[in-house]
């Protein structure tokens, strides 16, 4: 039983952590929360007074608003597709019997300890340069005009290195789950002569559901923030300006940080959607 | 009742397995290799797989002209002090969670955990103007400290999660023979939960490392670790696929070493225990 005394220790050693994260959170969210609230122009006049919800409509209504929605809910809902359904499929894989399952393990983790400012480089430059990246290799090839990836087809190509960096995570994450299952009923349903599929969609799918909703949420709300891969590839040209890039503009390359904060706290309410479904889960978790 | 496989099976499987796995990894092995090409080789329509003249001049070119080693320095500096900064204040924080829950520990638990959703460009501006006001920008010490913030809610959760494993009664023990509450905690629950620790540390050294926002939007020349500088090689001067890959490589390889030993901590570390 924890005594009176230790209690007391306990919210003492407590304290730095909570105090810190609470100061992490509360000044940058006040100061974003003021400024998206004033004309706010740090090379042209600094602070020019309160403009009440002026900066919100603004952001809406700019031109370049519908568009960064529509590319952030391409990448995000494109690379949960693809590292769903290839996680899905790669998890089953690596758990049959095969020779040297450890190192193909590592081979299909490794992408996702490479930094984002490395692999968007080497993806934009060595595989998707349309004179000598290999792609161009490849298509001259068979005979086919080379592609100019991160021009024609930007929103592509960056759902291409984004998902092969969070491929690993999901895999990993699925590939646990599928270890998880139990055996015995794989085997009635095979022996009463269940076929592969029904087996897959009726036991296999069911009993990953809330491992794919865990990395849905979880690669939800870092897909939301990516910047490296787009800082680096397209600078948010070529239609592949995110949300996040929009506001990073706004805010440090037009210096417009009134508007920006404005944007800033749509991203916060948006990331903060999905981290409630997410937190419920986790939430769950710890009663048991 | 195990199944029995047959030979022909587990054949069929290590083939596509292996297949996909090489697939997966060709971009990083690319690089590797290119890394060793002339700048002329690298760009060679059809390109050469392993046949070429390996040389290790690039390296030689990356160092010399960057100062590598500056980077490199910058990047060890700043990924492990958050690390440790991160453990030091954590350490306690999980204990107490762990050993003497009260009725708010779940929330708080979770309440840290929502501060690592917030998105970091929602809060560019403020901590941009609070580094300048202190002199931060540029400045090793201040990218210690935001990367310690971020990475501090995974820290906690990981280690409560190591700590809950512990029984409680060992530390009762200790204090039941007189041990003050810092001696417990240093010399008996520290000891016992060395594995946990030690993995802990190793996957927010990685994230640390391979952070790349904070790191590439608060610092320019003297703070800048390796995601800086080879952002800096996405304007291209002529041939210069080699020396990326070389610049690349360098960058990566002590993560990829590291990422290896921390795979099985992974699951642990990125869930928060929501799966098992």
């Amino acid at each position: 039983m924890a005594t009176q005394h230790s209690r007391s220790a306990a919210r003492l050693m407590m304290a730095p952590a909570v105090i810190l994260l609470l100061g992490w959170m509360l000044v940058p969210l006040t100061m974003t929360l003021l400024f998206s609230f004033k004309q706010y122009l740090p090379l042209r006049g600094g602070d020019l007074g309160w403009v009440g919800f002026d900066n919100y409509v603004r952001f809406v209504s700019s031109s370049a608003f519908w568009p960064s929605v529509v590319a952030t809910l391409t990448i995000v809902g494109g690379v949960l597709l693809i590292t769903i359904v290839l996680g899905v499929l790669l998890a089953l894989l690596l758990d049959q019997p095969m020779w040297g399952q450890g190192i193909v393990r590592i081979l299909v983790i490794a992408p996702f300890f490479v930094m984002p400012t490395v692999s968007a480089l080497v993806w934009k430059n060595m595989f998707m340069d349309p004179v000598n990246g290999l792609f161009a290799h490849l298509w001259k090839f068979f005979g086919a005009e080379p592609v100019q990836w991160l021009s024609q087809a930007s929103l592509e190509s960056i759902i291409l290195i984004v998902s092969w960096q969070w491929l690993p995570f999901a895999t990993l994450i699925l590939l646990t789950a599928v270890q998880s299952l139990d055996s015995e009923q794989l085997e009635a349903a095979e022996m009463d002569g269940a076929p592969k599929v029904k087996r897959f969609w009726f036991i296999i799918l069911p009993h990953l559901s809330r491992a794919i909703t865990v990395v849905v949420l979880i690669q939800t709300i870092f897909l939301l923030s990516i910047f490296a891969e787009i800082f680096v590839t397209t600078q948010g040209s070529f239609g592949s300006r995110t949300l996040t890039y929009l506001i990073y503009q706004r805010v440090l390359e037009s210096q417009n940080v009134g508007l920006g904060s404005a944007g800033g706290v749509y991203a916060i309410i948006l990331a903060n959607i999905v981290a409630i479904f997410l937190m419920r889960i986790v939430g769950k978790n710890l009663d048991n | 009742m195990a199944r029995s496989v047959t030979s022909r099976r587990k054949a069929l499987n290590t083939l596509v397995a292996w297949t996909i796995g090489l697939l997966i990894f060709f971009p990083i092995l690319w690089t590797i290799l290119t890394s060793f090409k002339t700048e002329a080789q690298a760009i060679s329509d059809p390109p050469v797989f392993l046949f070429f003249d390996w040389t290790l001049e690039n390296y030689a070119v990356v160092q010399e002209r960057s100062n590598y080693m500056r980077f490199l320095w910058n990047s060890v500096i700043i990924a492990g002090g958050s690390t440790i900064l991160g453990i030091i204040i954590a350490i306690p924080a999980a204990w107490s969670m762990a050993f003497v829950p009260s009725r708010r520990t779940k929330d708080i638990l979770l309440w840290m955990l929502s501060t690592k959703m917030l998105p970091a460009v929602g809060v560019l501006y403020p901590i941009y103007l609070i580094f300048i006001q202190f002199g931060l920008l540029d400045n090793r010490f201040g990218l210690v400290v935001v990367l310690m913030l971020i990475n501090l809610p995974i820290i906690v959760w990981m280690l409560y999660t190591y700590f809950k494993e512990i029984p409680g009664e060992i530390l009762e023990a200790a204090r039941m023979d007189g041990a003050s509450l810092k001696e417990e905690i240093l010399y008996v629950l520290t000891p016992m939960a060395i594995p946990g620790i030690a993995s802990t540390i190793l996957l927010n050294f990685i994230l640390a490392w391979n952070e790349a926002f904070w790191t590439l939007n608060l610092t320019a020349v003297n703070a800048a670790p390796l995601t800086a500088f080879i952002a800096s090689y996405s304007s291209p001067e002529g041939l210069f696929f080699a020396k990326l890959s070389a610049a690349s490589t360098m960058a990566i390889a002590p993560i990829l070493i590291l990422g290896w030993f921390s795979q099985k901590q992974l699951v642990r570390g990125l869930t928060f225990g929501a799966v098992k």
